[in-house]
């Protein structure tokens, strides 16, 4: 099979099974099943897509589909700020990072191994299939009787970090150390000159 | 939709971030992993939040987990440019300076 066909087959395959995601979440739970089925397919297509495709870049921009597919998954639970800030700082903010770490590193055509990369998904997804359904057939998850009233406003979401007993006041104040800490030292790493990393072999070993 | 449906296509993304991490040999994919990876643990914290309870651990909990994968893209950005520059390469099987 030529490439062009093998694409066609696999956006094919990946068109029908959103489809019939999108029925089957109609006929069980109506339009929040289909949103749900929606969501989910953006999120696994994306996935399935990241890894099928050849180009790097291409793999960058279907991990687009899943970042927003979790946004969406995020909004049918309720929590309106978490999608938001999944969109700002993934679709805006991470996959623009890989995109520049696509562009300052040279691209990798060689020809798909599909034996390997098939075995591999086949492999994994086996394996967490197998668990999966073991663990949710056996285990009874606590829940709620009833769902609660979820206040997913970004100033109660504030708030909460900033009270300090009861709250996340120190992991808030870590989290913003690190995140100092990471960003000077990405920038650092990132800056330095070519002739500041000097090869060890050049200089007559270790 | 129930917490099952919410925890299945989390799990399913976890098996498509592993595959990712295992089967492609750049570096740059390695990184598509691991956000798929923390997206699938992001997505059952907020769902075991919503099903159990009025606590927001969970939902915060996603948060902090939002801000170290904004910190670790930027820190692994600068270690793959360093990384190729030192070495010529992205495959993280090529940078094996210890083996000589």
């Amino acid at each position: 099979m030529d490439v062009r066909k093998q694409q066609l087959t696999f956006y094919t395959l990946l068109l029908v099974a959103t489809l019939a995601a999108l029925a089957w979440g109609t006929r069980t739970a109506g339009t929040q099943g289909a949103a749900f089925a929606l969501f989910a397919s953006f999120t696994l297509g994306g996935g399935l897509m990241c890894i099928w495709e050849r180009s790097v870049v291409r793999s960058a921009f279907s991990l687009m589909a899943t970042f927003c597919g979790v946004a969406g998954l995020f909004v049918l639970l309720g929590h309106d700020y978490l999608a938001m800030a999944q969109i700002l700082i993934y679709v805006g903010g991470i996959l623009v990072l890989i995109l520049f770490g696509v562009m300052l590193t040279p691209p990798d055509l060689k020809e798909r191994q599909l034996p390997r990369v098939g075995l591999g998904v086949v492999l994994v997804l086996g394996t967490l299939l197998a668990v999966g359904a073991k663990v949710a057939a056996t285990v009874e998850w606590a829940r709620a009787d009833t769902l609660p009233q979820i206040e997913s406003r970004a100033d109660y979401i504030g708030a909460a970090f900033l009270r300090a007993e009861d709250g996340y006041l120190v992991p808030f104040e870590l989290a913003a150390v690190l995140l100092t800490v990471a960003l000077v030292a990405a920038v650092y790493i990132a800056r330095r000159k070519p002739s500041d990393l000097v090869d060890p072999a050049e200089e007559g070993g270790y | 939709m129930g917490l099952e449906a919410y925890v299945v296509v989390a799990t399913v993304l976890f098996g498509l971030g592993v595959a990712c991490l295992i089967t492609r040999r750049n570096v740059i994919y390695v990184l598509m992993g691991i956000e798929m990876i923390l997206n699938s643990a992001n997505i059952n914290f907020v769902a075991f939040n919503r099903f159990n309870g009025d606590g927001m651990d969970g939902r915060m909990f996603a948060i902090f987990v939002i801000i170290l994968a904004a910190a670790e893209a930027a820190v692994a950005l600068g270690i793959v440019l360093n990384v190729f520059q030192l070495f010529g390469t992205v495959k993280p099987s090529d940078v094996d300076l210890l083996r000589e």
